[in-house]
């Protein structure tokens, strides 16, 4: 049997770790992608607590975290295709013309 | 056994996520991240929840990785493949990231009510069936609203990628 801290552990890791791809990288597609990973550390999460405490609105949750994942990836998705179409340009400190 | 699965598994996710993040070219980015979730998937198989499993291999690796890579395909990672990636450039957004890292794995470690191995209640039965009932039961309202945030951000992505602006 894997005890809790074991799970909590990795999504902790796993958090950090998209953590520092969404602050340290420049580039917006692995940007968005680190964002993935940070939604998949906390889904981890919410199932080990719900096995946990035998209780299926952990279940439920992530449920919702992934449907609005989709959400967020395809209008993220396709504002980038229409800021590369307007500045040819991947970097984050780049696109500043969204500002005031 | 079970453990030795979970050693597996978490050691491959840990990695991919680190070449994820660490790779040049966003086209292994987006491979790794791909292995990354087919791991959690596997992780989610271990905490007994096989349709979020399921979920999660139709959601991110059929759905979400094939538009990551069609949107990298569409636009120029030519010039994005060119810089290289220090992980020193930023020193506070790295310090703020090894003071949380450490914080939360002390926080876990040092409480007690993560260290039992078993958990607290058992549940038998028909897990799906039970969980349906309580998602299409109990939570129908939210899950309207999601279905209803889905539309808009169908329609949203189509009006945003489209050619001219009208």
């Amino acid at each position: 049997m894997v005890p809790l801290w074991w799970y909590i552990s990795l999504g902790v890791v796993l958090f950090v770790i998209g953590a520092a791809g969404v602050l340290l990288r420049r580039n917006i597609l692995v940007v968005l992608m680190s964002l993935e990973l940070l939604l998949n550390s906390v889904n981890i999460n919410f199932i080990a607590f719900g096995r946990h405490y035998d209780d299926f609105r952990g279940q439920i949750f992530a449920i919702f975290v992934i449907a609005i994942t989709a959400a967020e990836v395809a209008v993220a998705l396709g504002i980038l295709v229409a800021l590369v179409r307007n500045k040819p340009t991947l970097k984050v400190d780049d696109v500043t013309m969204m500002k005031g | 056994m079970g453990q030795g699965f979970f050693l597996l598994f978490a050691t491959v996710s840990v990695i991919t996520a680190l070449t994820v993040v660490v790779a040049r070219n966003p086209v292994h980015s987006a491979l790794a991240l791909m292995a990354c979730f087919l791991q959690i998937s596997a992780v989610f198989v271990l905490l007994e929840a096989p349709l979020l499993a399921v979920i999660q291999i139709f959601v991110y690796v059929g759905a979400i990785m094939v538009l990551f890579l069609f949107v990298i395909m569409m636009i120029d990672v030519r010039e994005a493949v060119l810089q290289r990636f220090l992980p020193g450039g930023n020193l506070p957004a790295l310090a703020l990231l090894v003071v949380l890292g450490v914080e939360m794995l002390v926080l876990v470690l040092w409480s007690d009510r993560f260290s039992v191995a078993e958990p607290v209640a058992l549940r038998g039965g028909d897990e799906i069936r039970e969980l349906s009932t309580t998602l299409f039961a109990d939570y129908l309202l939210p899950f309207e609203v999601a279905s209803v945030i889905l539309l808009a951000a169908l329609v949203g992505a189509i009006v945003l990628a489209r050619k001219e602006s009208g």
